[in-house]
């Protein structure tokens, strides 16, 4: 049975099955990104909300090339530009953006549960594009991707997160997408910043925190860094030269890994704290496919979410050009009627 | 004069547990006699409380009724009828309105609005210090000599270890207790849960129980220091039982209270739901347990409900932005039975003195049936069936997480200075 789903709230609720199908309905997606003519008709005459209530480039912008390629229109709202700051409530915002119609609500809040809530008052599909503390769903759907492209396989791997575990939304996803297929984690920063609590965040997976960077690193098939937020305050916020001496991924410590050892990096990096140039641009990291990848990931979740995956059977990225001729076709009758 | 007959009277006080009649007369409580002895009274109105409990007014001295200054969310008024409601027939009404309870001509304005409004006696709370800001003692003993029956600066606990110590020290001289929100604000700052696995996994930031045992330690030591009355406030945490565990077995005057929610709820039940949140927040499995052990065994004197209303726009917005608290009044009774008594846990004569002689023993008061006592009398059923919808609650705020709850077990009649305040 084709699995349905009504919002994008977190990954931990969903089955091994359920994440399994998400993949496999981006892998036809990413053959999208290597077309010459990326568009499809697939969301033509549909509208996606874009409500980034916290400072995003990346992750607004993959939304917003996702539902563009599927022909979607999008709406954008930005906190600064938005009546948060005169005042209004999120629900009375979200409302308000409801009352203008759109199929779908992308939103990024830095309150963690705040698409929870959202989504608990609206009767359209709410995307999470970042919550908190707590999940960015689409963040480890695209880096299970990445990681399957690689390693052939997301299946009972060695994965080791480094950083600042507590604050970081994208291990929570990797950790409750990656570990229902098996995969072991290692979780590896300062001690305040990767508390044990975390060891027992997603019962049946395997999580260990570590506070030693090589000992966290032996037998890893994949390492995933997490960005330093200068511009957040970590709590408590250690010295960058401690963080770079005790944890920074480079070249001689990567070698700890498995020598086909992937890196990803959710990005933006920040070159010579987290991690060494050579890594970052060597031939284990993975960083620029994942954004790529996420373009396709976005677009499968858009897809699935706002047409509610109808069970016809046929994937719209398997044969794009049908979409192109439908949209043809349609300009030809349209002529012939008048 | 008013009859109630055939029900069942429980009295801690004075140990009794019979089939009792009940005469009241006015304000006053006239007789309580073996079934049929006042059969032959004529002119009393009679209230079959065949199949009820009859018990002592019950106390809850841990409430926000938040007038003057936040009618929007409740007013004495609301907050006693709702209070009425749930079984009560007096409440401590705490400090921290707008402005801050910190002086006489406040006490006395909250005095009157109940005796003209109130459906239930209204024992006011006064601040410890001026605006409850922890820098200067508030009049004290002008408040006391207004009717306040303890000091608190909830909401947050008195600043400093020597401010603490001052106002410890002059209220054991007045013979008030001084109630305390046992809170070391460094730890438990930015924090809107209890910290564990649940926290870490929803991303919410957490504060460590010892957030609160803490602060416990540091006035257990002040009552020991002072000679003081000390009542920890809506204790959540088993290292904070433990503390004044360790306080009672040195014979200290340490008492404290636990609320229905935290031996209900814990943190694992918070889904991102701001009914959810309060201070203290909802605990761990094992504080849970712990808690109900000291119900169990007598280390915690008294069930308080800390119902702290909130009107919907406040409260209904991401829960990281929501104000702490939930109604209490209404599911109070309801939840004790279910969670402390049905599960046989703790008898339901005990039950009643958490409600009634334990409150009253803090503060210095008497609750027991007897001639010449207040008639106030607190009648509730273990067995009726019903489902709390919120939406039918007299008070002007919806936060509660038992919205919808099936219980059995109810208040069904609130009798305050012999008058029917409430019944079902």
């Amino acid at each position: 049975m084709t699995p349905r789903f009504r919002d994008l709230l977190a990954l931990e609720p969903l089955t091994a099955d359920e994440l399994t199908f998400l993949l496999d309905q981006s892998k036809p997606f990413q053959e999208i990104q290597r077309h010459p003519l990326k568009k499809l008709a697939t969301l033509r005459g549909k509208t996606i909300a874009l409500a980034f209530f916290e400072n995003s480039t990346r992750t607004r912008i993959s939304f917003g090339t996702a539902a563009s390629r599927l022909g979607a229109d999008t709406m954008n709202l930005q906190a600064e530009a938005s009546s948060l700051k005169k005042g209004e409530t999120l629900l009375d915002t979200a409302f308000n953006l409801n009352a203008m119609k759109p199929d779908c609500l992308v939103m990024r809040h830095s309150a963690s549960g705040a698409p929870n809530y959202v989504a608990r008052h609206l009767d359209i599909p709410v995307i999470n594009a970042g919550d908190g503390t707590h999940e960015h769903p689409s963040q480890g759907l695209l880096d299970a991707l990445t990681i399957s492209d690689r390693k052939g396989t997301i299946n009972n791997l060695n994965v080791t997160i480094l950083g600042d575990l507590q604050h970081s939304r994208v291990a929570r996803s990797n950790i409750h997408l990656l570990g229902k297929f098996g995969c072991r984690f290692t979780l590896c920063g300062p001690s305040m910043w990767v508390p044990r609590e975390l060891e027992k965040i997603a019962p049946g997976t395997s999580i260990r925190c570590v506070y030693r960077i090589e000992e966290a690193l032996e037998g890893a098939d994949v390492v995933i860094m997490l960005r330093v937020q200068t511009e957040r305050l970590h709590e408590p916020s250690i010295s960058p030269n401690d963080y770079i001496l005790g944890y920074q991924l480079n070249a001689e410590r990567l070698r700890l890994a498995k020598p086909d050892a992937i890196v990803l990096h959710p990005g933006p990096m920040n070159r010579g704290i987290e991690i060494t140039p050579d890594v970052a641009d060597g031939p284990q990291s993975c960083v620029l496919e994942q954004v790529t990848n996420g373009v396709a990931v976005r677009m499968a979740i858009l897809y699935l979410l706002v047409t509610g995956a109808e069970e016809d059977g046929s994937h719209p990225a398997i044969q794009p050009s049908v979409a192109h001729n439908r949209r043809a076709t349609d300009k030809a009758s349209a002529k012939k009627d008048s | 004069m008013l009859l109630i007959q055939n029900g069942r009277v429980l009295d801690p006080a004075s140990k009794t547990d019979a089939a009792m009649d009940v005469l009241l007369d006015g304000e006053i409580i006239k007789e309580i006699a073996a079934p049929g002895k006042f059969s032959s009274l004529k002119d009393a109105q009679v209230f079959d409380a065949k199949g009820l409990i009859v018990a002592p007014g019950f106390v809850d001295m841990h409430v926000h009724l938040r007038e003057p200054g936040q009618e929007s969310s409740e007013t004495i008024e609301t907050g006693t009828k709702s209070a009425a409601r749930g079984g009560f027939t007096a409440v401590c009404c705490m400090p921290n309105t707008k402005p801050v309870h910190d002086n006489a001509s406040i006490t006395r304005f909250i005095m009157d609005k109940a005796r003209a409004v109130g459906s239930t006696r209204v024992w006011p709370i006064g601040a410890a210090s001026v605006e409850s800001k922890g820098e200067a003692i508030a009049e004290i003993a002008a408040m006391k000599e207004a009717g306040i029956v303890a000091v608190s600066d909830d909401g947050k606990p008195i600043a400093t270890a020597k401010l603490a110590r001052q106002v410890m020290d002059y209220c054991a001289s007045l013979d008030l207790p001084v109630i305390e929100h046992s809170e070391d604000v460094s730890l438990a700052a930015g924090a809107v849960m209890r910290e564990g696995v649940t926290s870490t996994r929803l991303g919410l930031r957490g504060m460590p129980a010892a957030a609160e045992s803490v602060c416990v330690a540091r006035d257990v030591q002040i009552a020991e220091l002072t000679g003081g009355r000390l009542h920890v406030a809506h204790l959540s945490a088993k290292a904070s039982l433990d503390q004044v565990r360790w306080a009672k077995s040195r014979g200290l005057r340490v008492t404290c209270e636990v609320t229905p929610h935290h031996f209900t709820l814990i943190d694992e039940d918070v889904r991102y739901d701001s009914r959810f949140k309060m201070n203290p927040p909802l605990a761990s499995r094992e504080d849970r347990e712990a808690l109900i052990a000291g119900l169990v065994d007598g280390a915690v004197d008294v069930i308080a409900t800390d119902h702290a209303p909130h009107e919907p726009a406040l409260k209904d917005v991401e829960f990281d932005r929501a104000p702490f608290g939930i109604l209490g009044f209404e599911t109070a009774i309801a939840l004790s039975l279910e969670q402390l008594v049905h599960t046989g846990k703790i008898s339901l004569m005990r039950m009643v003195e958490l409600f009634t002689t334990g409150p009253a023993r803090v503060l210095g008061r008497e609750r027991k049936l007897a001639p010449g006592q207040p008639a106030d009398i607190t009648l509730f059923s273990t067995t009726h069936e019903w489902k709390y919808k919120v939406s039918d609650s007299p008070s002007k705020s919806r936060n509660s997480p038992f919205d919808g709850r099936t219980f059995k077990g109810a208040p069904i009649a609130t009798i305050v200075a012999g008058k029917i305040v409430f019944k079902r």
